[in-house]
């Protein structure tokens, strides 16, 4: 019997205190039958990391409002990569404007970017057909 | 697998990414016999202390307070925090970890979430071996949080060696308490929240309750105030705890422990195993018609039981 699930860590790094947005996000990722940790607010790029690391998580999902995406993934990817997890996936979503989103991607900071009104599905799927191609987890 | 022996080798040499990815192969039941056979010689020397109680009781904000004092006397800290609230058959939100911020990059605390995955031999088999692979990893006090009050919570408060039930005042609690059963289970008390009025009343309230129920009489469990917001109580808490490690070490309780929590254990493996061969059993049972309408189900049972001797049998030879 499997018992696999897929994990994701939903952070919220930054000052802002919006959390309703992660939060709506987290729910659908549990109904979607995947195991959700959530840290809470106020989280710098070193207390995500870790706790990805300790949770063993397939999936960083960072939601960021303040405008600081441009800092914050790339300082959360080289974290990633001094501790040899670049296995773990990063996404996100916010307000971040369609430039600096393609920036983002286009130089590998992070893997997929979701603005606000994304159906929730549409996140829902992506990871899944993200996950069906990444079960290397292990070795 | 290969893979698994590179991670087996880096746990004992303390690495905290194998203490991650052996808990989630050991969690996928991937491979698991192969590392719990590695890990168990290492393991059996740390007591484990369990933390329980109601929703929002303050469990986690508990956990954060006592593993910083422990971190102030030099040892690392283990914590699994366990919601077996979260629907069987679908995903978790798990959200202890916002309380435990204040260690959240320190290397010598390591904090894994658990969720229900309606896992064979119940979410207290899985716990079990998550504790032991942290034990293995190196860290040297186990912290267990789990919440609610009912039987799943109970089963794995057995785990524990030395289990912390927390309350809160004016709440009514303590009544809750006995109707769930959790009274019996707990070797200490905890009221948190004290700084919220009540709680010298439910203080009361539980040490009558301790007086007429017939508990261990070598070790009667204490009751602890703690405010983690005004920082009090915390530290006496600490100091019960050990007090009732010395107490399981020095009375031998420990060795009755051990061998209950053995016992248990081994129960649910074969709990497990005979579930499975029980449900692949049965639809060809029924479909034989080996099995008449109107029979007693004891009956019934006693039939599959020789069926399914007759199988190990054959398996066996
Ligand atoms: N007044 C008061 N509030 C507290 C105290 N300790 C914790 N709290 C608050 O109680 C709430 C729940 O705290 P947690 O530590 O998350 O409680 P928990 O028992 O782990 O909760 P669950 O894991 O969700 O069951 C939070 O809002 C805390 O800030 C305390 O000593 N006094
Ligand atoms: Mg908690």
């Amino acid at each position: 019997m499997s018992q696999t699930r897929i994990r994701v860590l939903v952070g919220k790094p930054g000052l802002d205190g919006h959390d309703r947005g992660a939060k709506v996000i987290a729910r659908a990722l549990r109904d979607a039958g995947m195991e959700v940790i959530y840290s809470g607010l106020h989280q710098t790029p070193e207390q995500i990391v870790e706790a990805a690391i300790q949770e063993d998580v397939d999936l960083i999902g960072l939601s960021i409002m303040s405008g600081a995406h441009l800092t914050i993934f790339p300082r959360v990817k080289e974290l990633l990569k001094q501790q040899q997890a670049e296995d773990i996936l990063l996404i996100g979503g916010g307000i971040i404007p369609e430039e600096d989103a393609e920036s983002l991607i286009r130089d590998g900071y992070a893997e997929a970017l979701f603005t606000p009104g994304t159906p929730t599905t549409e996140i829902v799927d992506w990871i899944n057909d993200r996950m069906k191609l990444n079960r290397s987890k292990y070795f | 697998m290969n893979g698994v022996q590179e991670w087996l080798k880096r746990l004992f040499l303390q690495d905290r990414r194998a203490v991650a990815k052996l808990i989630s192969l050991v969690e996928d039941n991937i491979e698991r016999h192969q590392i719990m056979r590695a890990v168990l010689p290492r393991t059996g020397n740390t007591l484990v202390t369990g933390i329980t109680g109601p929703p929002g009781a303050g469990k986690s904000s508990l956990v954060e307070a006592l593993t910083k004092l422990v971190r102030e006397q030099g040892e690392s800290v283990g914590i699994v925090a366990v919601d077996p609230t979260s629907p069987l058959t679908g995903g978790a939100i798990l959200g202890d970890r916002i309380r435990m911020q204040s260690h959240a990059t320190d290397r010598n605390v390591f904090i894994r979430s658990m969720g229900t995955r309606g896992h064979l031999g119940g979410m207290a088999k899985a716990t079990a071996d998550v504790i032991r692979i942290m034990e293995a990893g190196g860290y040297t006090t186990l912290l267990l949080e789990t919440v609610g009050v009912g039987q799943s919570e109970i089963e794995i408060m057995h785990l524990a060696d030395t289990v912390i039930v927390t309350l809160n005042p004016g709440t009514g609690d303590g009544i809750q308490a006995i109707k769930a059963g959790i009274m019996e289970i707990a070797d200490i008390f905890v009221i948190n929240k004290a700084d919220l009025p009540g709680s010298e009343r439910l203080k009361n309230d539980i040490e009558m309750m301790l007086g007429m129920t017939g508990q261990d009489k070598a070790w009667r469990p204490p009751v602890v105030l703690t405010s983690v917001y005004e920082n009090r109580g915390v530290d006496q808490l600490q100091a019960e705890i050990k007090r009732h490690h010395a107490f399981l070490r020095s009375s031998g309780r420990w060795k009755i422990k051990w061998q209950e929590q053995l016992q248990r254990e081994v129960w649910r493996h074969l709990n497990g195993q005979i579930q499975e061969q029980f449900n692949s059993l049965w639809p060809k049972l029924l479909s034989d018609a080996a099995i008449a309408e109107g029979t007693d189900p004891g009956q019934i049972a006693e039939q599959v039981w020789s069926v399914m001797m007759e199988e190990m049998k054959k398996k066996n030879d």
